[in-house]
């Protein structure tokens, strides 16, 4: 299963992010876990500088604004 | 080329609404109906151009760009890109210790933040269609010079020394390193790719400042029809000279974009109320709000955080007398 972060502190942008993973991953039947990060400390960590991010199993794939859909749809097919 | 807009206010208020050109009502109407056609024609306009131009400015690159950069010229640049670089109010915590953790003094890191409300693509257009060029000007010139000598006062308070531990840690560590791994190179950004971002960009910064412009403009359409002539100025006029902290305090508790607070602003002066009063009431409401001063105190401890809320509220008040003293010779 597909550890997913989303990075940000907590505005509507990072919500939207996130909710939009999560109802991607269920149109397509991927099993995934979404968790918001909002501690700066460890945003930090992953050197982003602007929010919202995603993070999938640890590796920062984008940063800066809510991915589109097929964006995401693409990082939940990859293997 | 804006007189499209007050032919539609015409027709609208006084041949479907049949309000009389004399009517206080009439009058407010009239004014709110020009004025926010107007500004959502040029909103939509001008974002997407300025978008698509600075389409591959991101806060990765001013922070590649300012890592190094000598104190003495860092403030103004720093204050400078924080008037031209995108980014949303929301990732200021990310941005200030992306900042930090690259070795960037915290006083140019300030005049980055300080700056970057104050100053913005919309604020601009808006100055220059409602106040007119050598307001805009005067604003923006302001709006730097605040943020370059308020990052300049911090760095030599040592300002550092109140950041939050491992933000202090952070920046140690980053200017033991001076030399950072300049992570991107810049590449030429196709034009789809920008138009793709711009339109984007319009969508975004639309949605967010439609219901501002509506507010700001009904606000101002109040006063204008409203309030009686002569009214601000007799009572808020530059002879008080209390009236400037008082507006300043008055914007504290209103927290507005400066989308929303410029067609205010347009009202005020045109009632009479002092330039320079008006120049602090807008900046306070814009650059010093409460909700965000706290989310800054995820990374500076309370006596930095007052600081800089004092330096704001100081530095808008002397904008304020400043202007009212040489308000004669604009």
């Amino acid at each position: 299963m597909k550890q997913i972060k989303v990075l940000g502190s907590g505005c509507t942008k990072c919500t939207k992010t996130a909710e939009l993973i999560d109802k991607l991953a269920q149109e397509s039947g991927v099993h995934v876990n979404v968790t918001k990060e909002t501690d700066p400390q460890v945003i930090m960590g992953y050197g982003v500088m602007s929010t919202p991010a995603v993070v999938i199993d640890e590796q920062l794939v984008h940063s800066g604004s809510i991915p589109h859909r097929d964006q995401v749809q693409t990082w939940l097919t990859q293997e | 080329m804006f007189a499209i807009f007050t032919q539609f206010a015409d027709w609208l208020t006084y041949s479907i609404f049949g309000l009389s050109p004399d009517s206080k009502l009439g009058d407010a109407v009239h004014f709110f109906i020009e004025d926010v056609s107007k500004i959502y024609a040029l909103l939509i306009v001008m974002i997407y151009v300025v978008a698509l131009l600075r389409a591959s400015l991101n806060v990765e690159r001013v922070r590649d760009y300012l890592s190094g950069k000598n104190r003495g010229i860092g403030y103004l640049l720093g204050s400078g890109f924080g008037a031209i670089t995108p980014f949303c109010s929301c990732s200021s915590i990310p941005v200030f210790l992306g900042f930090t953790s690259a070795g960037i003094p915290v006083g140019i890191t300030m005049s980055f933040l300080l700056t970057s409300p104050l100053i913005n693509e919309v604020a601009i257009l808006l100055l220059m269609s409602l106040l007119g060029w050598k307001f805009t000007l005067l604003y923006v010139v302001i709006g730097i010079s605040v943020g370059t000598l308020g990052g300049f006062f911090l760095d030599s308070i040592k300002a550092e020394r109140w950041l939050q531990s491992f933000a202090a840690k952070a920046l140690a560590q980053g200017q033991q390193n001076d030399q950072t791994n300049h992570s991107q190179t810049a590449t030429a950004m196709p034009l789809a790719q920008r138009h793709e971002f711009a339109k984007d960009e319009t969508l975004e910064i639309f949605s967010r400042v439609w219901k501002w412009v509506i507010i700001g403009v009904g606000l101002g359409a109040a006063l204008h029809g409203f309030v009686p002539d002569g009214w601000i100025e007799q009572y808020l006029g530059d002879g008080q000279w209390w009236s400037v902290p008082a507006a300043v305090l008055l914007g504290i508790p209103l927290y507005s974009n400066a989308t929303g607070v410029i067609p205010v602003m347009e009202s005020l002066i045109i009632n009479g109320l002092p330039i320079g009063t008006t120049l602090a009431f807008c900046m306070s409401t814009v650059a010093a709000s409460f909700p965000e001063f706290i989310l800054l105190k995820q990374v500076m401890q309370w006596r930095l955080l007052a600081t800089v809320f004092l330096l704001l509220l100081v530095s808008f008040t002397a904008v304020g007398w400043i202007f009212n003293a040489f308000s004669s010779f604009l």
